[in-house]
């Protein structure tokens, strides 16, 4: 196989299958977390209350109050990698033609050169990360295996792409393969590992939200 | 498997919910909840990191609610939890979390580990893993009706003092009374002020109370244990009281978690929602406060600060309702660095107080208050929570800090207008 049958593959089947799986496990996952439900509370809910569900699934973003200083290498790494992929998937040129191929939608791209100062910045917050979980004692006693995978998942897709935009080491053909079956890989273990708190993180912040909202707290 | 590690174990599958399936995907181990729990800061120990306190329940779920984690099992390669580990844990579960929420307002993604601890002391306490300090508690308060093995002539003795002092009659099962009045064993003991406040308040805002002899203790060890079929027992015969009465509402006294366990756990302790309002006391006195009925005089001299009880504060909602009451009586306050929603528990709360090989931990995480207390200067401590103001106390004697702790309701009831 050469590298631009890699590619098609890549584009392709390896895609489609990576797409599906994805799919079926955000679902899967989805259904493992709502069948259990949740029992009624019967405590007559404070009238009026400052807090509710919805309101902490978007305040939650913001770091509470006195936490920031607590730990600002976690809270800004975390701000600048979630930042710089975000406007990575979604903003490069390229990537919105792949979501106008596959939906029909399309928007303003950034320029390139923007969301490739957002790439660099964040693959060193990664970096960053992974140091300081390495380090802290609170988060290397809490990490295992998964912790490490997530990160290598998430960080592959970054590296290619910045490797296939820059054209480095490996011929672009294949780097932009190599691309493709690294987002690919983090496609199908997002369900299964931490990474899918990228969908869960909404459901808990708005049951956190809903449980202090009744008593009346703005969580 | 033992069959109280059965037990055990199917008391968790039972907990576990919606919420608390959404709680453990969503982790990211960013460790932030250790940046939020005085056990963590105060020692720097890893080990007290909130959501590792859950990590035996948090195997359960994955064992027992997701696909990869059933299949794990099945092939052998995930670890069960086992008798040794949950008694590795109880310390972690009990002694270090005074499920004052604190990691539930930073987590980043929301989790609620208050609520997850609450759930797994169920398991802990089915499989044999809780305290014997809590289980002494909660059998006094089955037993003999309250935690601190306080029997009625107590309260009755209590009462004969009040009236003596006050010169005003304690109403004892007087049907048809607006307001049910509860105490805490602490306010039974040790600061009788408290039921002397009331009556003071009581007589000059014009309103019907009474204590009930079937029902004069509101605190619960059954939810600080972690056994519902006991906090139920405790909460029906408030709800019985109550309602043989016909009271409209019954108020829960200075004391942060028998209002939780009254207000927010019991309509779902007894099955079904009371016939009766339930209010804190610092709620009732607002109330009276907004509607002229509680008139002051003169203020406090000394700067004071005002320590939010977390079960007030954090998961009651009573936030703005002591400081609009200070204000009536004190021109010289400060609040403390991180006040009402992220004040810093004393550390006894969640039955942490009653649990005697805590103690060393206790006054180590005591640490925080007392740093909090020191940058503000203040020379009282008003607080309003009984025991929230004994475990201040013991902490400040333990650091040599010469300031006195006093209950709001009594600091107001100190200046009320006279012949009124």
């Amino acid at each position: 196989m050469n590298h631009l049958e890699l590619l098609t593959f890549a584009r392709g089947n390896a895609l489609n299958w990576a797409l599906m799986l994805f799919a079926a496990g955000v679902v899967l996952r989805l259904f493992e977390i709502f069948s259990l439900g949740r029992k009624a509370d019967l405590s007559k809910p404070r009238a009026n209350s400052p807090g509710s569900g919805w309101r902490t699934v978007f305040t939650r973003s913001l770091p509470a109050e006195g936490m920031l200083k607590r730990d600002p290498v976690t809270y800004i790494s975390g701000y600048v990698f979630h930042l710089g992929l975000f406007l990575a998937i979604f903003f490069l040129a390229p990537h919105i033609e792949f979501f106008r191929s596959m939906t029909g939608l399309r928007w303003p791209n950034l320029p390139t050169p923007l969301v490739d100062a957002s790439v660099v910045a964040a693959m060193v917050a990664l970096g960053v990360l992974l140091a300081h979980r390495l380090n802290n004692p609170v988060k290397r006693m809490l990490s295992g295996i998964g912790d490490y995978l997530a990160w290598a998942v998430t960080f592959l897709p970054l590296l290619t792409g910045y490797m296939a935009y820059h054209h480095l080491f490996v011929e672009y053909t294949l780097m932009l393969a190599l691309h493709l079956f690294s987002v690919e890989l983090l496609l199908v273990l997002l369900p299964f590992t931490k990474l899918f708190h990228t969908f869960s993180l909404f459901i808990s912040r708005w049951y956190n939200g809903d449980i202090f909202g009744r008593k009346g707290v703005a969580s | 498997m033992s069959v109280n590690l059965a037990k055990g174990i199917n008391a968790f599958k039972e907990v576990i919910d919606a919420p608390i399936a959404s709680f453990f995907s969503s982790c990211v181990h960013c460790g932030l909840c250790a940046e939020a729990c005085l056990f963590y800061t105060e020692t720097g120990d890893p080990q007290y990191t909130p959501i590792h306190k859950l990590e035996p329940l948090r195997r359960v779920w994955k064992q027992e609610y997701t696909l990869l984690g059933k299949l794990g099992k099945m092939l052998g390669l995930s670890k069960p939890v086992t008798d040794a580990e949950l008694e590795e844990w109880k310390p972690l579960v009990y002694n270090s979390c005074t499920m004052c929420s604190r990691c539930a307002m930073a987590c980043p993604v929301g989790n609620d580990m208050t609520y997850m601890i609450r759930k797994m002391r169920e398991g802990m306490a089915a499989s044999g893993h809780a305290p014997a300090d809590l289980i002494g508690a909660s059998t006094r308060s089955v037993e003999i009706g309250s935690p601190m093995g306080i029997r009625l002539p107590a309260v009755k003795a209590q009462m004969k003092h009040v009236q003596a002092d006050t010169g005003i009659e304690i109403p004892l099962d007087v049907a048809g009374a607006e307001y049910l009045v509860l105490m805490s064993s602490m306010e039974i003991i040790n600061f009788p002020e408290y039921l002397a406040a009331v009556a003071k308040i009581m007589k000059q805002a014009g309103k019907t109370w009474t204590l009930c002899s079937e029902a004069f203790e509101a605190t619960n060890s059954g939810i600080q244990i972690g056994v519902s079929d006991i906090a139920k027992i405790l909460v029906q015969r408030i709800v019985d009281g109550a309602e043989k009465l016909k009271v409209k509402t019954v108020i829960s006294p200075e004391c942060g978690h028998a209002y939780t366990a009254l207000r927010w756990e019991g309509p779902n302790l007894v099955g079904r929602p009371y016939t009766f309002d339930v209010l804190h006391i610092l709620e009732v006195l607002d109330g009276f406060r907004s509607a002229g009925l509680l008139k002051t005089t003169g203020f406090e001299d000394a700067l004071l600060t005002f320590h939010d009880p977390c079960q007030l504060v954090r998961r009651g909602g009573v936030l703005e309702q002591p400081r609009n009451l200070l204000k009536m009586v004190a021109k010289n306050f400060v609040d403390t660095t991180d006040h009402g929603q992220m004040n810093w528990c004393c550390g006894g709360g969640g039955g942490v107080s009653a649990i005697e090989e805590a103690e060393p931990l206790r006054l180590q995480a005591f640490k925080k208050k007392k740093s909090q207390l020191e940058e503000t200067g203040a020379k009282t401590l008003v607080t309003a929570c009984a025991n929230c103001r004994i475990v201040l106390e013991e902490g400040l004697e333990h650091y040599h800090m010469n300031i006195p702790v006093v209950g709001l309701t009594e600091m107001i009831a100190d200046h009320l207008t006279e012949g009124e």
